[in-house]
Order: C-alpha cells, then sequence, then structure tokens
C-alpha cells in the first residue's frame, strides 16, 4: 500500500529511537524525515485511511497539493534540523522532536477536524519537551506557560468543533463558509498557534528558552501548521488582512526593542507570519500561493537564523547581544551562514524570500488592496531592520566584546549549508517551488523595476539603520509583552488568594479558636466559683455581711474552690442549691 | 579572550569603516538615481513618483524606530522583572 500516513513514520519511528545506541540514534532520526518526504512524493491526490469513531467518519489521510506542500517543507526540514542535532543523543528531544513534527504531519494530512484537534493537541505536549530540555529554573516556567496558553486554545478549538459539528453535522474541514460562534472559536484557536497578537507572548517566552536544537525545530511547525489550517479553512476572511498586517508591524517593534538574539528571531516569526495571515485574509490564488510559498521558503531561512543563533548559543553559552560581538573573527561560516538567512528573511532580490513575498505584496496590488500594499511594504523594509541587519550585527560584528569561542562542529555547518543552498536556489530558480503550490504561477519576480525597487527599499532601510545606530543600542532590558497580563496576573491571583484565603483563615482563627474557645476556657474554669458565689450571695446578705466583709468572703471562696479545698459544707450547700434550682426549674418548666 | 596582539580586523580599521560608508551612500545614490531612467510603474499613483521606494525605505524605517524608541519608554523593564 503506497498512501501510508507520513505522521505515521515519524511517530512510530520515535518509539524506537531509544533502541538506538550512539552515531546509529542520529542516523535513524536523521533518514525517518528523508523516508517521510519520499512517501509525501509519491502520494496520490485523495482521501484514503477512514476510520468510524463514535459516529463520525475521519479521514486520517487527505493528500492534495496544500497538504504536499507543507509535508514537503516539514520533512526537509526536519532532515535540516537532524542534521544540525547529529551530536546530540538525548532520547527525551529526539522523541519529543519527532513526535511534534509527526503530529504537525498528522495536522496537515487530516482530512477532518477530529483528527486534526488530535493531532493538534499532541503537537502541544511534545514540543513543550523540546523547552523542558534545557532543564533550566527559567525553561521550566516558560514551559510551564507554553503548554497553560496552548491549552487554552486548543480548548478554544474544542469548543469550536464541538458547535460546528452540531451545526452543520460534518466534520470534514474545508473552507469556513459560516461565519457563527463555531467558526469563530475555530479560529481563535488557530490564531492562538499562529501567534496572532495578543496571544502571541507564548511564542517569544518560551521558544527563546528552549534548548539549541529545540529552538530550530520549534521555529518551524506550530505557526505554520496554523498557516496551513487558516490556507485551508479561513481564505478569504477579511479580518485575516487586518491581523496579518498588525502581525508584521508588532513583530518589528518587538524586535527592535530585544537584547536577547533568539527572542529577536523570535518576534520575527510573528512577523513573517503576519504576511502569511495577510495573504490568506487577501484570499485570492495569487495571494493564497504566496502565503503558502512563503511558509516554505520562511521555515527554511527561520530555521537557518535559528541555526546560526544556537551555534553561537552554544559555543559562547551567551545569548544577549549586550555579550556578544565581533564573533565574525572566529566563527567566520556561522556568521556567513546567519547572513544569508537574514538576507533571505530580508527578501533581498537572490534569495528565497525575495520570490514568495513578492506573490503575497502583488496579491494585494491586484485586488487594490492601497493600505495593505502600503503596510506590507513598510513592513518589508522593517524586516531588513530588525533581522537583516540587526540580527547579524550586534552578534558577529558590532563591538568586539573579546570572545574567541571558535567555529561550530561540522553536523551543524553541513545543516547551515544545506538551508543556505535552499535559500539561494529558490531565490534565483525558483521554478520547482512555484510548480508545487496549489494554483497555477504566472507572475514573474525578476523584471528589473522590481529589482531596483526593492533594493532601493532596503538599502535606505540599511542606511536607517547606521545613521541611527546610537538609538538601536542594545540595552540589558526585558520587553513587556501581553504575557505581563498571567505573569503578574498570576503573582497578583496567588497574592489576593495567599492574603484573602490565609487573612480569612487567620481571622476565623483568632475568633474562633484563641477569641471564643479562649472566652469560653476562661468562663468555664470560673464557673464554680461564680455559681456558688450567686448562691452564697443572698446567704452572706442574710448573715448581715456587707461591703469588705462580703469581697472578703468572695475572695476566700474563690480561693477555696481553686485549691479545690472547699469544706464539705460549702460543697454540700452548694449541691443543695444546685439541688433547689433544678426543682425549681423543673418545676416552672 | 582578545589577545592584545592579535592582528587588526578588516572591521578594526578605521579607514575601512569609512570606506564601507562610502559604499552604502554610494549604493543609495546610484539606486536612486535610477529612478531617472527607470519609467514609473505605478499600481496606486503614489508609487510612480521619482524615489518612491527609496523615501518609503527612509522614513518608514526611520518612523519604525522612533516608534520602538517611544514604545520602549513603556514596555522595557529590567531583566529580572517577573522574579
Amino acid at each position: 500500500m503506497n498512501n501510508i500516513p507520513p505522521a505515521a513514520i515519524l511517530i512510530l519511528g520515535a518509539l524506537l529511537v531509544p533502541c538506538f545506541r550512539s552515531k546509529f540514534k542520529n542516523i535513524f532520526v536523521v533518514l525517518l524525515p528523508l523516508a517521510a518526504f519520499g512517501l509525501i512524493l509519491q502520494l496520490e491526490t485523495g482521501a484514503s485511511w477512514h476510520f468510524h469513531f463514535f459516529g463520525f467518519n475521519l479521514t486520517l489521510l487527505r493528500v492534495d497539493k496544500i497538504s504536499k506542500v507543507f509535508g514537503y517543507i516539514f520533512t526537509l526540514n526536519a532532515f535540516a534540523a537532524f542534521l544540525y542535532a547529529f551530536h546530540l543523543r538525548d532520547n527525551t528531544q529526539h522523541l519529543a522532536a519527532l513526535v511534534y513534527v509527526g503530529s504537525a504531519l498528522g495536522v496537515v494530512f487530516s482530512g477532518d477536524l477530529v483528527s486534526l484537534y488530535l493531532f493538534w493537541e499532541a503537537m502541544a505536549v511534545s514540543s513543550t519537551f523540546l523547552i523542558l530540555a534545557r532543564k533550566t529554573e527559567k525553561a521550566l516556567a516558560a514551559g510551564l506557560r507554553y503548554i497553560l496558553v496552548h491549552v487554552f486554545g486548543g480548548l478554544c478549538l474544542l469548543a469550536g468543533i464541538v458547535i460546528y459539528i452540531s451545526q452543520t453535522g460534518s466534520v470534514s474541514f474545508d473552507a469556513m463558509a459560516e461565519r457563527n460562534w463555531g467558526t469563530g472559536l475555530i479560529l481563535l484557536g488557530f490564531l492562538v498557534n499562529a501567534a496572532a497578537p495578543p496571544l502571541s507572548a507564548w511564542l517569544s517566552d518560551a521558544y527563546p528558552e528552549s534548548t539549541v536544537t529545540g529552538g530550530v525545530i520549534l521555529s518551524a511547525y506550530t505557526t505554520k501548521t496554523a498557516v496551513y489550517t487558516l490556507v485551508r479553512g479561513y481564505q478569504g476572511w477579511e479580518a485575516l488582512i487586518f491581523v496579518g498586517c498588525l502581525m508584521t508591524i508588532y513583530g518589528i517593534i518587538y524586535a527592535l526593542l530585544e537584547n536577547d538574539m533568539r527572542r529577536i528571531l523570535a518576534y520575527s516569526i510573528i512577523n513573517q507570519v503576519g504576511f502569511m495571515v495577510a495573504g490568506v485574509g487577501i484570499g485570492t490564488m495569487m495571494s493564497l500561493n504566496g502565503s503558502i510559498a512563503h511558509a516554505f521558503c520562511h521555515i527554511i531561512y527561520k530555521a537557518l537564523l535559528w541555526m546560526s543563533a544556537g551555534a553561537v548559543l552554544a559555543m559562547t553559552g551567551k545569548s544577549k547581544c549586550t555579550d556578544l560581538g565581533g564573533l565574525y573573527k572566529t566563527m567566520p561560516w556561522t556568521m556567513f551562514f546567519g547572513v544569508i538567512g537574514a538576507l533571505s528573511i530580508s527578501s533581498f532580490p537572490g534569495t528565497s524570500g525575495f520570490t514568495s513575498k513578492s506573490l503575497i505584496i502583488q496579491g494585494a496590488i491586484q485586488q487594490h488592496l492601497a493600505w495593505v500594499w502600503l503596510l506590507l511594504e513598510i513592513a518589508s523594509a522593517g524586516v531588513f531592520l530588525h533581522a537583516g541587519i540587526k540580527f547579524p550585527y550586534f552578534v558577529f560584528f558590532a563591538k568586539d566584546k573579546g570572545l574567541r569561542p571558535g567555529e561550530t562542529n561540522k553536523s551543524m555547518l553541513a545543516a547551515m549549508g544545506f538551508l543556505s543552498f535552499l535559500c539561494i536556489f529558490l531565490g534565483v530558480y525558483p521554478k520547482p517551488l512555484y510548480q508545487i503550490l496549489p494554483f497555477e504561477v504566472t507572475y514573474q519576480a525578476y523584471t528589473f523595476h522590481h529589482v531596483v525597487s526593492q533594493l532601493q527599499l532596503l538599502m535606505f532601510s540599511a542606511l536607517v539603520f547606521f545613521l541611527f545606530l546610537r538609538l538601536l543600542k542594545r540595552t540589558e532590558t526585558i520587553s513587556i509583552d501581553t504575557d505581563w497580563f498571567y505573569r503578574k496576573g498570576g503573582q497578583l491571583f496567588y497574592r489576593v488568594m495567599d492574603r484573602g484565603l490565609n487573612g480569612l483563615n487567620e481571622r476565623a482563627e483568632q475568633v474562633f479558636s484563641v477569641g471564643l474557645a479562649g472566652w469560653l476556657g476562661r468562663r468555664s474554669r470560673d464557673l464554680p466559683f461564680r455559681l456558688a458565689q450567686v448562691f452564697l450571695y443572698p446567704i452572706w446578705l442574710a448573715l448581715g455581711l456587707r461591703g469588705g466583709e462580703l469581697r472578703e468572703e468572695s475572695l476566700a471562696l474563690k480561693q477555696t474552690l481553686a485549691k479545690g479545698a472547699s469544706p464539705v459544707g460549702i460543697g454540700a450547700a452548694v449541691s443543695t442549691a444546685f439541688l433547689l434550682l433544678f426543682f425549681i426549674l423543673s418545676g416552672l418548666i | 579572550m582578545k589577545d592584545s596582539k592579535e592582528k587588526m580586523d578588516f572591521f578594526d580599521r578605521a579607514g575601512n569603516i569609512r570606506k564601507l560608508w562610502i559604499s552604502l551612500y554610494g549604493v543609495c545614490g546610484l539606486l536612486v538615481s535610477v529612478d531617472f531612467f527607470l519609467p514609473a510603474e505605478a499600481h496606486f499613483g503614489l508609487d510612480g513618483f521619482w524615489g518612491f521606494y527609496s523615501l518609503l525605505g527612509f522614513v518608514s524605517c526611520a518612523v519604525l524606530i522612533l516608534l520602538s524608541k517611544v514604545a520602549g519608554f513603556f514596555l522595557k523593564a529590567p531583566e529580572n522583572y517577573y522574579e
């Protein structure tokens, strides 16, 4: 049988990882995505692997041009990422990465919402381990916040799916026609994973805390499966144009503020996914082709940038721009590949970003969306500023901090070399990419006017960067993002609960434990004396005692009772008085 | 750590930095001058003006930097802010 779900190869393969030792483990994990890539190449269009599940018809394998193009790049990138991690023998990371990539393939090849949801959640859980595996306190905390946000997103998605199924009676996942609670909640679930503000802070919070190789893998799948789901289900939803444009500018502003190199790259993911989301919102064949092509190229150059940053982190143990600089002297290849990634993300002519992003902008032009076009052009200039120049400049050039780490290992360089080749190859010869896109491409990226206008945009952006360099000087700070609400909110909740409930507890102890019980204790201790006093007082009065004599008699009684040395007579008198009172009361009742 | 006797690198020499600046200005000047010869290809009217993309690149990046600077007043916090 030729049509095997590609997810199966990686997920089942993951279970075998612990069986392999030393280099064989790495050879095995590098070969798995290649096998999946080979499988996807020969997958035939159509739906198969149907299952009945609680009365629903599930389709585990739906093959068309959209799912295949995502399948190709997911497996190609996984191959490069595992080559990059060739030195790594950590079962946890390899297992988590394989299940994560496998689940991402599960999402793009599933034909219904239920199996999509199951793979979606598997992605969230497995990816968390790539953050936790760094084993720092910060990584553990960030991993916890990461999974909580994704649980929220997953619940929105699940609620949406339940409403959608109950309204339409169908579980199939195709273009959403109706705009109601069901489709809205599903969209919200997708947008959490697409890192659309204000639901984006999980990305810039957690990815930079992941392991060196984990960051490379994380950068590709969660946001791009979300782009896939948007392309499939929400093409032409105008709101996404606004969301996408917002993401592009948002990513730039935050990336400019950031000091941590991997956090700069995290924010630039939000910026880049913004272009794709805007393309989905425009919803024409040109812009949808653009979104998919850009996702394809973005995965390559973004992984390349994360690899370059990861190599720096692995060799220096540092991640902050304020600690880095001058590394071109001892890490020239890492710098070289990083610069290729930086030029590609900036859509420099001759690189893959130029041949993919132009399709989205052309889509906006064709629809006469002047504001969208202008914002996307502004954001394109801004990309060069924050990722194209800022990242390589502060890490590899700028002020020499005296770090002399030496070049990174050969497998990491080989992976970076492979992705750099793809960046340039797709930049100068985009035909193979255009051919696998869902719609026919008639667009020509390399016109003299387009190349010149793009170069003008970018070179003047570069000029501004160096003219304004003093304003861009890095500071040892972090930037407050929307995670402030749940991080500070969480602390506030803890304090409110701490002060509220513990305060209530303390007050209750004061009132009941100390106050009431103490009062009762004191009253009980004095009770025999007070009762005796009540009954003896009239007798003392009858005996003619007054004033000081009464007080003396009372004091003597108290001392006698406290010592337990009351004469039998008094005891008998008190007992008699008790009995009398008892009879009187019972007579009254 | 950095060796004081280490040979001076390309970017360590002030003369080279100066040459890079001149090249950057030169490239920008050259690119903007191409607009004199290039027939305008306007999609929205605005983009047909001379030097449009150069100006757009310059102004938008300057505005983005200033915007981030202003945002920084409100959004930047010390590294131990959440601890």
